[in-house]
């Protein structure tokens, strides 16, 4: 006997969603797979010692992106330094000192909006805090505002990684006679260190392909210059301006950027997966 | 977790030798007193820099506020020469690209949940949800190269002319699908978007999915509930604040996003309903123009637009993370 129609029915939609649902992941995976292949393709086509050797070039001359992958480090750095020890300090307030206050609650929400904010917003609020002051473009202002990014990316992961350290670990050290703050320092951070770096790690992945704030801050230049007062080259600003351009060798140049930046990006965040992965918290 | 410091007396009835107060101990006292602060003003420096940022926009664009009041909102001018803007162009641009991106994204991403918590084999949940996660790691930039020099080609010569030819006579819809095939517009830049936000919408659904109690499930399927029923009268049912709270995530993600879309929208300032058609959006506006902006009024307006993007993502986002927040209460870890 055939199952009741009314069951085929409800299979038949069953089985109809099942295969939309496969199909959507398709799609999903086959962009990753065109992005990534035009990525690797144009790219290994693209690369060669120059790229790391020489400076940017004009238009139709030959060249590399020294100075804007020293101005990206440089900056990144700065941003890491700027950001990540506000970020770990406020993270430790909202875990061990806001309690259940509603400034806790407040300071987390806050923290959630800015993790998502839109960074060129960032980048305008940086513009108008420094350039406008100063007067011009400059390096500093892009770590600046490199450094918002980073703050509640470590504010969000540092919070939640001093949570997860037990309460018997603060007792047992505060029952020791042992301060607060050296509870803290020695104990909490020790703990949660694995996952205080990977939350510095992910920022450092997410501020080194940033560009929509540094286009009002660090600019760009042409030449090589390690003063952070002055406007300074980095890597996604080069890599939008070349590719907007109409020159051919400019192009070029744009794809190999862009395969460096995306190799580095990818491995900082394989690495941040590695470092939980390594140390799992060890009381459970 | 509050925990008051260990004062330096012993509690009372305690038959033990009492410390002089040392000058360690008090030390130690003033120490953890300038921790104390020290850690609170750091905290309190997160909620200053957020109303920073409001202020300093609301401050930047006053003068273009000033000059042309609320009807910036809805005036479609933007004439630098003659220092004359308004803002309706890129918000339209904003929306339509963002709703494409949506219409497109949020469905993608509830059949990827549905295939990372429900349908495929344990061995593969892990190494799929890695290369969708992959996706979202990729910089903005790169999304927008890839999408002018090889996405806006193909579009240009295989897609948009049929969809020009087979959509743009419809009645009434005919004329969002009509226009030449130049590949770069707001239907280009939506899907662009839509692509980036699919891992980030999917990942929080998968997550929220995950949540939902075996024995639910469980019971649905003894019931003799199909898959589909179980996902959709059962599962969503359960997450629905946080799957809303996922899409607002997505969305606020969308409106804000620069560079991928300023590469593929061709930076038109002229208002159409085409979606073949190039635009343009508030970020991508402020990305093309603002160091070129050569007047203090070109200048107040593009940051201006910057005021009304914070605006409406802050308002999206509150939404996201209110929505987000009721499943956790729901759980027991608000």
């Amino acid at each position: 006997m055939s199952p009741l129609p009314l069951y085929g029915v409800r299979r038949a939609k069953s089985l109809a969603a099942q295969a939309l649902a496969v199909l959507a992941t398709v799609f999903g995976l086959f962009w990753l797979a065109w992005i990534l292949w035009t990525t690797l393709s144009k790219g290994l086509a693209s690369i060669n010692l120059d790229l790391f050797t020489r400076m940017t070039p004009p238009p139709v001359e030959a060249g590399g992106m020294l100075n804007a992958f020293f101005g990206s480090a440089l900056m990144s750095l700065l941003g890491i330094a700027f950001g990540a020890p506000v970020g770990v300090l406020a993270g430790t307030y909202l875990s061990e000192y806001s309690g259940r206050s509603w400034i806790g609650a407040m300071i987390r929400f806050v923290n959630d909006i800015l993790l998502s904010a839109p960074s060129i917003v960032l980048g305008l609020f940086v513009y108008a805090l420094v350039v406008a002051r100063m007067g011009h473009f400059s390096a500093l202002a892009g770590a600046i505002s490199l450094a918002f990014i980073v703050l509640p990316v470590v504010v969000r992961t540092t919070d939640e990684m001093l949570r997860l350290v037990p309460a018997q670990m603060r007792e047992a050290a505060l029952s020791l006679g042992v301060p607060q703050w050296k509870v803290t320092l020695q104990v909490l951070y020790r703990s949660a260190l694995p996952g205080i770096v990977t939350g510095i790690l992910l920022a450092l992945a997410r501020i080194a392909g940033e560009t929509a704030p540094l286009l009002f801050t660090a600019l760009n230049n042409q030449y090589w210059t390690t003063d952070v007062t002055q406007p300074m080259a980095n890597v996604p600003v080069v890599i939008f301006q070349y590719a907007m351009s109409p020159y051919e060798g400019w192009h070029t140049l744009a794809w190999a950027g862009a395969f460096v930046l995306t190799l580095f990006v990818l491995a900082v965040g394989l690495v941040a997966r590695a470092v939980v992965a390594s140390r799992r918290m060890p009381h459970d | 977790m509050h925990v008051s410091p260990v004062v330096n007396g012993i509690a009372p009835g305690m038959n033990a030798i009492p410390l002089p107060a040392s000058a360690e101990s008090n030390r130690d006292a003033r120490a953890d007193r300038g921790f104390r602060w020290l850690v609170t003003a750091a905290g309190l420096f997160v909620l200053v820099a957020l109303a920073a940022a409001a202020l300093s926009m609301l401050w930047g664009g006053r003068a273009a506020f000033d000059k042309f009041g609320l009807a910036f909102l809805w005036s479609n001018a933007w004439d630098p020469v003659n220092r004359v803007f308004g803002a309706l162009v890129p918000i339209y641009g904003t929306v339509v690209t963002a709703l494409i991106a949506m219409l497109i994204a949020v469905p993608v991403s509830f059949g990827i949940a549905m295939f990372l918590t429900e349908i495929a084999p344990k061995w593969m949940r892990g190494t799929v949800s890695a290369a969708i996660e992959l996706l979202a790691g990729i910089p903005s930039i790169i999304y927008g190269m890839w999408g002018l020099f090889v996405l806006v080609p193909v579009l240009a010569e295989h897609v948009y002319p049929r969809v020009d030819a087979h959509l743009g006579g419809l009645p009434l819809v005919g004329a969002l699908f009509s226009g030449p095939p130049l590949g770069l517009g707001m239907g280009t830049a939506g899907l662009v978007l839509a692509i980036m936000v699919i891992p980030f919408i999917a990942s929080v659904m998968r997550e929220v999915f995950l949540t939902v109690p075996g024995r639910l499930k469980e019971s649905a399927y003894a019931l003799g509930s199909t898959r589909w029923e179980v996902v959709w009268d059962v599962v969503l049912p359960y997450t629905r604040s946080a799957v809303i709270g996922g899409v607002f995530l997505g969305l606020g993600r969308a409106l804000g996003e620069t560079m991928a879309v300023t590469f593929v929208l061709g930076n038109a300032h002229e208002l159409t309903a085409s979606l073949l058609m190039p635009g343009n959006s508030i970020a991508a506006t402020i990305a093309n123009e603002f160091a070129e902006a050569d007047s203090e009024m070109y200048r107040s307006a593009l940051i201006a637009l910057g005021f009304v993007l914070f605006l409406v993502t802050f308002v999206v986002l509150t939404i996201a993370r209110l929505m987000l927040r009721q499943l956790a209460k729901k759980e027991g870890r608000a």
